[in-house]
């Protein structure tokens, strides 16, 4: 068992490798040299020669993944052009910052969704069941970008509470709970929590629903079970799935996502990843794709075992 | 004139290993198989679920590949000596299922037609061929030749799967449990039609159940598989009367009868229900058998004669066998 | 005598319905489903017929109305940034926007489709050559992938229909493996094949009909999805690009005024939210629609 579970992981690297093999080489295809696109249109000659010698962009381009790979293996993955910073710390301070911001959202998504799946499944058919359905529709319609925006102008622009963007002084390295930083943190949360939480009311309302409408629930509460009994009943049967669901909706967020950390600034793995498309700063392009590969491959392989090791269907051999 | 010539029949499914690595092994559905089949007889094939009848009738009609094994239809081997297309239209079967055995987006009229033109007939003569079989299985074309599976009942659907066998005008049909899902009514009338159809085409069949009450009814001669093999084979009569292996015994002594002098004492089987992945050597009947003895679990059990064209797998009536109860030694 | 007739007469008197008809009957009487229908229908003919619909061109500029409330004299939804007229440029912009969210699902239908079936119809090796490879791609989520093919293939509207597509293509060839080897193993698959039929016929009449249905339910669900990806990689900048109308590329490019003008800048992301979610609630109903035959 073990031996296939390593075989298995063994592959994330190669499929990693492959992704940035594909990065690699289709930044090179894109329309903008990523040498010119930092430098000043007038550069002299001699500069543009002095820099590419420096990142090594004279070489032929399978040499130059290579070099890059051998780094990475070490763990070097290189130095940003448009900061001067290592791309690992710039990695590892985005991932930190992605942190805090997936921890919040998840944290209120999950209890709001939970809550929300679980009533709506009790009182499914009725107008209670409508209604949540209806903001869980809405909520994976609703273009979680506009969100943000929308959420800014009531309580930024119009209310002042909160402000509108970044994630306010020192990041996740100077983390503190107290207001100061976490009123940063209210926003994009919110944000960012609307479609996992529509995703697991949903889930969770069929499941609970399901688990209701089945005749051996009927057969227990025939037996005299109290409401307290069949709600724990059903909370043990949906929970495998729900905890599935929220888990795989962690992944996705821990990943970073790079749409609303635009709107509101957040520095996270998302927002590098922005920075690094548009300033066409090649050396961190290729550390943050690799690790969210590496990242999302490793999660996918993670998700599988999982799931194989809680179906009841596989018999324990 | 025997048709249908099998051999050596096996197919092995090997299972597959989950992610972790749990599972594995092999299933020995079909196991050394031989038998023949006389132009105008009906064969039952018995046996409990799991005992491999299904997966030899797929074998018959290649919707499986056999890993070995030859069958041979009017003396000419399938596959090679017969094209498959040419056999495909002399051997058709009738499914258990009546509802997932029709397409629910076409009609009946095309669904009974779609084998004909297949094999080049018009549609127009192919429509035509499909009313005249509906109306031998008794529904009314007008009425049922456009409506779709689901705006039937059961029985309807199975006559329907019966009409759509007989549209390549087949010489064997094999009928793979196909009334168990219908109700005790529905199944006797159904039973009837296929006697006559049988009668009134020249068919022969091939007649796989689980109900040994339907197959003493229908079969001349009788087949009990148990576990991938062969465990009894011969004239029905001479098997129901005069059963010879341990299993078939038990099995029909587990029928349940109308009779009320008829009682059973003690349960028939002893042991567990049968793993069919990676079977023991020797005899597989061994775990439940209260005849076991030793010898049993060495080496492959032949079919040996009992009687007239009665054959049985067992080490009890095979002489010299080294079994205690078997003829020719000493007591 | 009389038990065989009961039998054979006991067929309903109702004429028999084809499948599509009977979907199509029981979508029409879901009014939620039409209402929705009807509105993106209408959004069609607005893009459709922009030129003489909008009031003003939405590329003219003008320097001194820039950012003017909704309700101006000559504005009537206000101005953006640069001076143009909103109503006209959230008219044009449909063009774009639905362009962007349709296509790509549609060419990934007929590419996923394609993949899918022939994986789950083959099976065995091809099967696992296709679907691994389209496991590894599935492994990501959809944003990340459209922003990292978009990112290196540039900013342009060809190139995010193209991303968009790639993205949307390895889970509609998913679904269509799935039910594809469900129907594979049906009876009536394996009946078909026992009367001789070749595996194209077989694709043909049986399958391809059992199969379409399910996965262009799910098309149809990620049509809403499509929408907000394609507004998502404008609003990145790297989908639509400037000066043309596009409601994605709008957000982006009003999201510095905010604080000058908030309604207006709140607007082409209102109007990507009533696409979206009329898309979801139209594939809902033709998801209950087909369901419910059989």
């Amino acid at each position: 068992m073990l031996a296939y579970l390593f075989r298995r992981l063994l592959y994330v690297i190669p499929i990693a490798l492959a992704v940035s093999a594909v990065c690699f080489s289709l930044v090179y295809l894109g329309p903008v040299d990523p040498l010119m696109a930092v430098l000043p249109p007038d550069a002299s000659l001699e500069l543009i020669e002095q820099l590419k010698a420096a990142y090594g962009f004279d070489k032929p381009i399978p040499v130059q993944f290579a070099k890059w790979v051998a780094r990475a293996a070490q763990g070097d993955l290189g130095t940003s052009i448009a900061t001067g910073r290592p791309v690992n710390s710039e990695l590892a301070r985005a991932i930190s910052n992605t942190f805090v911001l997936a921890f919040f959202a998840c944290t209120f998504g999950f209890t709001l969704g939970l809550a929300l799946g679980f009533v709506a499944g009790y009182f499914n058919g009725t107008w209670i069941d409508k209604l949540v359905t209806s903001f869980a529709v809405a909520g994976v319609s609703v273009p979680h970008y506009w969100l943000g925006m929308v959420l800014v102008i009531i309580f930024s622009v119009f209310l002042n509470w909160l402000p509108a963007t970044g994630m306010g002084t020192g990041g996740s390295g100077d983390w503190a709970w107290d207001w100061e930083h976490i009123r940063f943190v209210i926003l994009p949360a919110v944000t960012l929590s609307v479609i996992p939480t529509a995703i697991i009311t949903r889930t969770v309302r069929a499941l609970v629903a399901d688990i209701l409408s089945r005749e051996f629930v009927s057969a227990l509460v025939a037996k005299g079970l109290s409401e307290a009994g069949v709600f724990w009943h059903v909370v043990k049967n949906a929970a495998p799935t729900a905890l599935a669901v929220m888990g795989i909706q962690l992944g996705y967020l821990l990943g970073g996502s790079i749409l609303v950390e635009t709107v509101f600034t957040w520095p996270g793995t998302g927002f590098l990843l922005s920075i690094a498309i548009f300033q066409r700063d090649l050396p961190l392009l290729q550390g943050t794709i690799l690790f969210l590969a590496l990242f999302f491959v490793f999660l996918n392989l993670l998700v599988d075992v999982v799931q194989t090791l809680l179906d009841p269907r596989i018999r324990r051999t | 004139m025997t048709l249908l010539t099998v051999n050596a029949l096996r197919k092995h499914f090997p299972l597959k290993k989950d992610l972790l690595g749990r599972g594995g092994g092999t299933v020995q559905a079909v196991d050394d198989i031989s038998f023949d089949l006389t132009e105008g007889e009906t064969l039952g094939v018995v046996g409990e679920s799991g005992c491999g009848k299904s997966t030899t009738a797929r074998l018959l009609v290649r919707l499986i590949e056999p890993d070995e094994g030859q069958i041979r239809l009017e003396g000419r081997e399938v596959g090679t000596a017969m094209p498959l297309a040419e056999a495909r239209s002399k051997m058709q079967m009738v499914f258990q299922d009546s509802f997932a055995s029709l397409n629910p987006r076409l009609t009946i009229e095309d669904s009974i037609a779609f084998g004909p033109v297949v094999h080049g007939l018009p549609r127009a003569q192919a429509r035509g061929r499909a009313r005249a079989l509906l109306a031998r299985v008794g529904l009314e074309p007008s009425r049922f030749a456009g409506r779709y599976p689901h705006e039937l009942s059961g029985g309807q659907r199975q006559r329907v799967n019966i009409a759509r066998a007989l549209a390549l005008q087949p010489k064997i049909v094999i009928l793979d449990e196909a009334v168990s899902a219908l109700d005790k009514s529905i199944e006797a009338q159904v039973l009837n039609l296929l006697l006559d159809l049988k009668a009134e085409f020249k068919l022969t069949y091939i007649f796989i159940s689980h109900d040994l009450n339907v197959v003493r009814y229908m079969s001349d001669r009788v087949m009990v598989m148990y576990l991938g093999k062969i465990a009894e084979t011969g004239p029905s009569e001479s098997v129901f009367a005069g059963t010879r292996h341990p299993y078939t015994r038990a099995l029909f002594a587990a029928m349940p009868s109308m009779d009320p002098e008829r009682r059973t004492k003690q349960p028939p089987l002893m042991g567990d229900p049968p793993n069919p992945i990676n079977p023991p050597p020797g005899c597989r009947f061994k775990g439940r058998c209260a005849h076991a003895e030793d010898v049993c679990g060495r080496g492959d059990i032949a079919l040996t004669a009992a009687g007239a064209q009665h054959r049985v797998a067992c080490l009890m009536t095979q002489p010299g066998s080294g079994h205690s109860s078997a003829p020719g030694k000493a007591a | 005598m009389s038990a065989v007739a009961a039998d054979i007469q006991s067929a309903p008197a109702a004429p028999a319905q084809g499948y599509w008809r009977a979907v199509a009957s029981r979508l029409l009487r879901d009014k939620v489903t039409v209402v929705c229908a009807l509105v993106i229908l209408g959004l069609i003919l607005m893009a459709v017929f922009a030129p003489w619909i909008a009031p003003d061109d939405p590329l003219k500029s003008s320097i001194f109305k820039r950012l003017q409330p909704i309700g101006t004299q000559g504005y009537p939804l206000g101005s953006d940034e640069l001076g143009r007229d909103m109503l006209s440029r959230l008219i044009f912009g449909a063009r774009l926007s639905l362009v962007m969210g349709i296509v790509p699902v549609l060419c990934a239908l007929g590419i996923g489709s394609l993949l899918g079936i022939t994986a789950g119809f083959m099976g065995g090796r091809t099967n696992t050559a296709i679907m691994r490879t389209i496991d590894v791609f599935y492994a990501f989520p959809s944003v990340l992938l459209a922003v990292a093919i978009s990112g290196a293939l540039g900013a342009g509207v060809l190139n995010a229909i193209l991303s968009l597509t790639i993205v949307f293509i390895p889970p509609i060839a998913r679904v269509a493996e799935s039910v594809t080897t469900q129907v594979r193993s049906l009876d009536y698959v394996e009946a078909a094949r026992a009367s001789g039929a070749g595996s194209f016929a077989i694709i043909r009449v049986h399958i391809l009909g059992n199969v379409m249905g399910p996965v262009f339910v799910y098309a149809t669900s990620l049509l809403s999805v499509c929408m907000i990806l394609a507004a998502g990689l404008s609003f990145l900048g790297l989908g639509t690009k400037p000066p043309l109308p596009e409601w994605g590329l709008m957000l982006n490019t009003l999201r510095t005024a905010i604080f000058q003008n908030p309604w207006v800048a709140a607007l082409p992301g209102l109007m990507i939210f009533l696409v979206s979610f009329c898309f979801n609630l139209m594939s809902d109903g033709v998801r209950a629609a087909m369901d419910v035959t059989r």
